[in-house]
């Protein structure tokens, strides 16, 4: 199959504020991205993936290398992508339903069609009941699903996913990553979702790719199941406590701990 | 206990280990300005103050009934039909107008003065919020001259735009602008870095982001602004009026206190005072229809 989207030996140096040779975040980065893909990008703290998903993006372009969609080259941010951030990134003078509609409202779809697909997209991630709510008034977990309808409803092709569930509690997160597992399955869209979770990671990616800092590139890719294997039995704690997934859980951290050791 | 139920009994029995202040505080308002008000009518009412320097809630109040009317039809009026002095030196007001239209002249500088300062600083504030050439030259002028004393340029506003009402006007628009301007600048830097970047990414151009996200979320500091910068405006009233103003808050205080007439003084500030705050009223409740959002976000 033809990749959707592809990084070639992409490069991100950020110039150093006090002269200097700068802070190389990625180096040689290469990933293509195949249809109905869920690819986890797992690594400490500064290991680059954020720096990855906004080059991705098109926020940063990137100091090397290019990113092809289509083989054509992004210039900037557009809707073909959309983007889950942690938090913070939804608009709290707009109710559940607007932020919901607001990509299709910018781009001048009538009150009525954004408004029905906006409606669709809220069902999808749960929230039907609750278009007419503020945004402070929902919790962190739900503020969140808001923040997935909202990035699909622009129909895009890739779900660019920043640590989307880095803020919410521990039971909230193992159920938003079944929820989200859903989404994909139901939608179909490409998902590059990071994370610094382990298990999370391992549960929810088709593909896993591990990254190391200093810089930035990625180690270790692995082809995983796991997720499928959750659609067919429907158990997520089954499946984490699974015996294949343990030995894999391991070897990924001995991964990570081996590279914080060898600095 | 009713006295340890309102001001607390020091131990603060239902959150003892909460953040400390937490609380309705609006009965202790209330008694406080009891316990004021009660202690400047019991000082006047015993005498223990001349009336020259405090004069008498009831005096006040009288000159308020007093110097509410002024007409000079109805002066003609009763003039006409023979009343007596007394009665027609009833209806005088206070140089030569009556307090309403004292109000009138003061409301109308320190209106306008804001209005300007609305159409001007918001604009401005925002542009130097966005844009480096416009913070590189606005922000020199507006940082010198914000902590100057309007008094101090007083005289200057005088020289230039003569004694009218629109040197007034200037003044008081000056003292508005600042923490006007200031407050829009740093409004616009109050949105997040993902909610600009999240708009991008649904497709939204560099205007529809200033628009749809940059100016909603600089929303809550500007009317904070808006607060901060008429509470501006009602200082630097006085000054304002202080030269060659035959009508106005500001100089029916400056008159009186030429006459040593206290009474008048008092009820100039308790007027200033009680628009000011009713005002600051009115402008929080907009707060809570407008940006219902602010400080839950």
């Amino acid at each position: 199959m033809p990749a959707v989207m592809s990084l070639k030996d992409v490069g991100m140096v950020f110039p150093a504020a006090t002269g200097g040779g700068g802070v190389t975040a990625l180096e040689g980065i290469n990933l293509q991205f195949e249809p109905e893909e869920f690819v986890v990008a797992l690594g400490a703290s500064g290991c680059g993936k954020t720096t990855l998903l906004n080059v991705m993006a098109g926020f940063l372009p990137p100091t090397s290398g290019a990113i092809l969609l289509h083989d054509s080259p992004i210039t900037g941010p557009g809707r073909d992508r959309g983007v889950v951030f942690q938090k913070h990134a939804l608009f709290p003078w707009l109710n559940v339903l607007e932020n919901t509609a607001f990509g299709l409202k910018i781009q001048g779809v009538g009150a009525k069609d954004r408004t029905a697909i906006a409606e669709e997209n809220l069902n999808l991630v749960g929230l039907s009941e609750f278009g007419g709510h503020p945004i402070y008034q929902l919790s962190g977990g739900m503020q969140q699903r808001v923040g997935l309808a909202r990035a699909l409803t622009t129909n895009p092709e890739i779900l660019l996913m920043d640590e989307p569930l880095g803020a919410l509690d521990a039971f909230t997160r193992e159920n938003m990553q079944e929820l989200v597992l859903q989404v994909w399955r139901r939608t179909k869209k490409i998902v590059f979702f990071i994370t610094h979770s382990v298990e999370e990671a391992l549960f929810m990616a088709t593909r896993l790719i591990v990254m190391s800092p200093r810089p930035g590139r990625i180690t270790h890719e692995y082809k995983l199941d796991f997720c499928q294997r959750y659609f067919e039995l429907g158990d997520a704690r089954k499946i984490k406590s699974h015996a294949d997934f343990i030995k894999i859980r391991e070897e990924v951290l001995s991964i990570i701990y081996g590279e914080e050791i060898e600095e | 206990m009713a006295l340890s139920r309102i001001f607390g009994n020091g131990q603060e029995t239902k959150d003892p280990y909460g953040a400390p202040g937490t609380g309705k505080s609006t009965l202790i308002s209330v008694v406080t300005i009891v316990v004021i008000l009660g202690t400047w009518w019991l000082v006047t009412e015993l005498e223990l103050i001349r009336a020259l320097f405090v004069p008498p809630p009831g005096l006040v109040f009288s000159k308020f009934l007093k110097i509410s009317c002024y007409d000079h039809y109805m002066e003609t009026l009763l003039v006409f039909i023979g009343a007596r002095d007394e009665v027609v030196a009833e209806c005088l007001g206070f140089s030569e107008n009556a307090l309403h239209q004292h109000i009138l002249w003061s409301l109308y500088r320190v209106f306008s003065s804001f209005f300007l300062a609305l159409v001007t600083a918001i604009p401005i504030g925002i542009a130097m919020g966005v844009n480096r050439f416009a913070r590189g030259v606005f922000d020199p002028p507006i940082e010198f001259y914000r902590p100057i004393p309007p008094l101090a340029y007083l005289p200057l506003t005088i020289i230039w735009f003569g004694i009218g009402d629109f040197a007034k006007i200037i003044l008081i628009y000056l003292a508005c602008f600042a923490p006007l301007a200031i407050s829009a600048r740093a409004g616009v830097r109050s949105c997040s870095i993902e909610q600009i970047h999240a708009a991008y990414s649904m497709g939204a151009s560099r205007h529809q982001v200033m628009w749809h996200v940059v100016l909603k979320a600089a929303l809550p500091e500007i009317l904070t602004g808006m607060r901060i910068s008429i509470a501006f405006g009602w200082t630097t009233l006085v000054a304002a009026e202080m030269v060659a103003a035959k009508a106005g808050i500001g100089v029916m205080v400056l008159n009186a206190a030429r006459f040593l007439a206290t009474d008048i003084v008092f009820l100039g500030i308790v007027v200033i005072g009680l628009i000011a705050f009713f005002f600051d009223v009115l402008m929080r409740r907009m707060e809570r229809l407008l940006v219902p959002w602010k400080g839950k976000a």
